[in-house]
């Protein structure tokens, strides 16, 4: 009965591993997540691609103008969407006060939740790239290009996710973060140039997308997927890479200090 | 905040006597208030090891506010609280390790199977059983691979144990934890529960069904409006074991009874003045049922 007692805990790392594995069967094998996550933006690439069809210019094309806004869209859904509403409800249904009194480390919980979103992204963005080059053509990126790729994507994905688990907190349950976060990332995306070229995007409705970090996203991918000289459509007249850097990074350590401030193991109990 | 002296509470640990270290449960004065009302005020309470000690007390008595204290979900407002020798406020990894907790609401709706639920749980502890066995002993072995949702409400239950189990804990927390059962998954539960008892394990059970604290524990504190009214064991509770005994029987086609206080001399008096059996005799004391209604304050 005493020989627990000498055996060392877990170490974090393996309790990470098994975390990371709990999310990733959590995340794809539901099918209303994978559906509403990782197609969602599939299926309006498809579709807006079928329909809209205009020319921008510099043999710029449709699809190739919303390639950087869709992919914004699905490091959106993957990071903010998914961690708002699953969060809210593993809250609402006890599993969080579960964890919470078992000897997980609380880190392992929120590492295993990355690499989720980091899984869903790349899927995400890897079957958008796919789409668009065999379906529609679109150049892909070259040399430097695919490092912003990557830093704006994942400094997106980063402030995303801790913005999502703020949000989770704010949320009684699962549905309503859904009804909550659902239409708010909707009128984002129209304000924040992924349907439409920003600049067609009025100028209040502009100031409004600066606040949120989807604008920054979308616009640090389009200096990804579209040449140098439609940079002087952006409203600044340049892509602003180093603004965009910072919006993203403010928005990181203000979701950081959210999070830690808000977050909460339980619903909120009769205090 | 005026207290009446707690030494009135039949059973109850003196709230002077000091924290018992190697209790696996000892709380002084314990107060939760929740806005101006204290949900629970003043218990006092040891819990020994290997014991299985039910807290029994209707809705908002304050049984699950005290047990969410002892599990550390909860912080307190007033009094002194060890478990397993430790403050649950401040326990970490290693004083978690040696807790078992079953929640009032359970596992949530994942899309794991039981095995890899209890799995990745088990990953959390130092020493962990074998999920396969812990399975075995909840009796959900051909259940391993179904995933949560698919689990009538008895299996869901067993699950939640089978979590609350499988890291070996020495101290076991299990809340409300047959609510909506239908009796035969009760009688299942209850066996397992004993077979839990077996091992070694202490357990703190919360309850309102009376038969369930009388058929596991080896002691029952009462609990109402956020104070204990009595500890004792369940045969004992309220003074059954000493309270008057009333005989009944049939004599001249009437039903007749009487109190009394050595009702086997009475009942010998009766056969000497029956040439047989005595029509319709039986004996009985309060039912756990009677007393634990007047102690709550409810009309019996």
């Amino acid at each position: 009965m005493t020989s627990t007692e000498h055996r060392p805990l877990p170490s974090l790392a393996s309790v990470c591993r098994t975390r990371a594995g709990v999310e990733l069967k959590e995340f794809f094998r539901q099918r209303e997540s994978v559906v509403f996550t990782l197609f969602f933006p599939v299926i309006l690439l498809l579709a807006l691609g079928a329909i809209l069809d205009y020319d921008l210019g510099s043999g710029v094309d449709f699809p190739q103008y919303f390639m950087a806004g869709i992919i914004a869209v699905g490091i959106f859904g993957a990071s903010l969407q998914n961690m708002a509403i699953h969060i809210a409800g593993e809250r609402s249904d006890g599993t969080l006060k579960s964890l919470s009194g078992t000897p997980m480390p609380k880190s392992a919980y929120f590492i295993g939740k990355v690499v989720q979103v980091l899984a869903v992204a790349v899927a995400t963005i890897v079957i958008l790239l796919l789409i668009g080059v065999f379906v529609y053509g679109i150049d892909l990126p070259t040399g430097t290009d695919w490092l912003t790729f990557a830093w704006v994507a994942v400094l997106g994905a980063a402030a995303c996710t801790l913005l999502g688990i703020t949000v989770s907190t704010l949320a009684r349950n699962s549905r309503s973060a859904s009804a909550t976060v659902t239409p708010i990332a909707l009128v984002l995306e129209f304000i924040s140039g992924v349907f439409l070229p920003f600049d067609q995007v009025p100028t209040w409705l502009q100031t409004i997308a600066s606040l949120f970090p989807l604008k920054w996203m979308a616009q640090g991918l389009r200096s990804v997927f579209l040449p140098d000289e439609l940079a002087l459509r952006e409203p600044a007249g340049s892509f602003e890479l180093g603004r965009v850097a910072l919006v993203l990074g403010i928005w990181c350590v203000v979701g950081l200090v959210l999070c830690v401030r808000t977050f909460r193991w339980q619903d909120r109990g009769e205090d | 905040m005026t207290r009446t002296p707690a030494a009135t509470v039949p059973g109850a640990v003196h709230p002077t006597t000091p924290l018992d270290p190697d209790a696996a449960i000892s709380v002084r004065g314990l107060v939760k208030r929740y806005g101006d009302r204290n949900a629970v005020d003043g218990v006092d309470l040891d819990i020994r090891r290997g014991e299985i000690f039910a807290l029994l007390g209707p809705n908002g008595a304050g049984k699950t506010t005290t047990v969410e204290v002892l599990e550390g979900h909860r912080q307190r407002d007033g009094g002194e609280v060890r478990v397993l020798g430790v403050d649950p406020a401040t326990g970490g990894r290693r004083w978690k390790s040696d807790i078992g907790i079953v929640l009032q609401s359970g596992a949530g709706d994942s899309q794991l199977s039981c095995l890899e639920l209890l799995r990745a749980q088990a990953a959390y502890f130092p020493d962990p059983r074998d999920p396969a066995e812990v399975l075995d002993l909840v009796g959900l072995t051909e259940k391993a691979g179904s995933r949560g949702r698919t689990l009538s409400g008895g299996q869901r239950r067993r699950l939640d144990v089978a979590l609350g189990i499988v890291g070996r804990p020495r101290l076991l927390f299990l809340d409300e934890p047959t609510t909506g059962f239908d009796p035969e998954a009760r009688r299942q539960f209850w066996s397992l529960i004993r077979s839990l008892r077996e091992l070694g394990t202490t357990m703190l059970l919360t309850t309102h069904y009376l038969d369930e604290a009388e058929e596991l524990a080896d002691r029952v504190g009462v609990i109402a409006r956020g104070r204990l009214v009595e500890v004792a064991v369940p045969a004992e509770l309220g003074g059954r074991g000493s309270a008057p005994a009333v005989v009944h029987w049939t004599e001249d086609g009437a039903r007749r009874s009487a109190e009394t206080a050595t009702p086997t001399a009475f009942v010998a008096g009766l056969a000497a003045r029956f040439p047989g059996e005595v029509p319709d005799l039986a004996v009985a004391r309060p039912s756990l049922e009677d007393v634990y209604l007047r102690m709550i304050g409810e009309p019996a």
